[in-house]
């Protein structure tokens, strides 16, 4: 029996994919603070702009945190791959029923 | 017969672990459940028959804390991760233990936050806006209360084994079943708590 090592190969579990804990913390401070700025727009009033600006730092922390967090960003494509194909089928199912209940039109 | 070695990892002809293909496919799929209850809740929540409307009842510092607490989460599990990646098992426990504390301590407020809810008149079935939000906030609780089930197990096997780093992967995939509940509650926070009716 032998012994041997895929080389060449992405394997994961090994790879030091990712990011210094100084980047992580940073990160974790960015996503603190558009946290911090979301719930202002409790308090003070956006006008117009403010289900936009909900929506935008939304999106904005979901994707830093699938970014960086998750590794998406350094990781292969296959990956991202089946996460959005699954985010976005579901983001347009229930967009799609959403829109037979007139709910967008209210 | 050749031995690969690949540690812990099950690796498919794409050279990429089958087990983290199996969990983002998972995390996909989860996708569909949430995206299911959060438009449910979209369209019931001003439903609210003779019960309390979510303007009433919604304490929102008390849940900015709690999603504060979530967040921070997130950062130590991803700490955990990379102490996994440098096979630093100390590192690995103590990570994993402080994510589950704060995983707890969210979940706490979850608990405290439907009693007074409840107090406030506000039953799963006193209106479709009460049923709505239970289902989602709850399947939502139950996914992190199963996360800190997973992280407290962890640590116990990672403490019994005598090979450094040998769960490494095992740390990755528990991390993006965190991170994903953390994912939803970003957006639960904003569509559910910020936006009102």
């Amino acid at each position: 029996m032998t012994t041997e090592t895929i080389e060449g190969t992405h394997l994961e579990t090994e790879q030091e994919h990712g990011m210094s804990t100084r980047g992580y913390i940073v990160v974790a401070l960015i996503l603190a603070a558009i946290t911090a700025l979301e719930v202002s727009t409790y308090y003070v009033d956006f006008g117009p702009l403010f289900l936009p600006s909900l929506i935008v730092m939304m999106v904005v922390k979901f994707v830093m945190v699938v970014s960086f967090f998750m590794h998406l960003r350094f990781d292969n494509k296959i990956f991202s791959w089946l996460f959005y194909s699954g985010l976005l089928l579901a983001v347009g199912v229930y967009v799609a029923a959403l829109s037979t209940f007139h709910f967008f039109l209210r | 017969m050749a031995e690969t070695t690949t540690h812990d990892a099950h690796v498919s002809s794409t050279g990429l672990s089958n087990v983290k293909l199996g969990m983002w496919l998972f995390l996909g799929s989860e996708c569909l459940l949430f995206g299911g209850l959060i438009s449910t809740y979209m369209l019931y929540r001003g439903r609210v028959s003779d019960g309390p409307t979510p303007e009433q009842i919604y304490d929102i510092p008390f849940t900015s804390v709690s999603s504060f607490v979530l967040l921070m989460s997130s950062l130590t599990m991803v700490l955990a991760v990379s102490a996994a990646q440098k096979k630093d098992d100390r590192g690995i426990n103590l990570w994993l233990t402080t994510t589950a504390l704060l995983g707890a301590t969210f979940v706490g407020g979850q608990v405290y936050e439907f009693t007074a809810f409840y107090n406030e008149g506000l039953g799963f079935s006193t209106s479709l806006f009460g049923s709505s939000f239970y289902t989602l906030t709850g399947f939502h609780g139950v996914h992190v209360t199963v996360g800190i089930i997973m992280l407290l197990a962890l640590v116990a096997i990672n403490k019994r084994s005598s090979v450094p780093g040998s769960k490494s992967e095992t740390v990755e995939m528990i991390g993006l079943y965190w991170h994903f509940v953390d994912i939803v509650w970003i957006i639960i926070f904003t569509l559910v708590y910020l936006i009102p009716v």
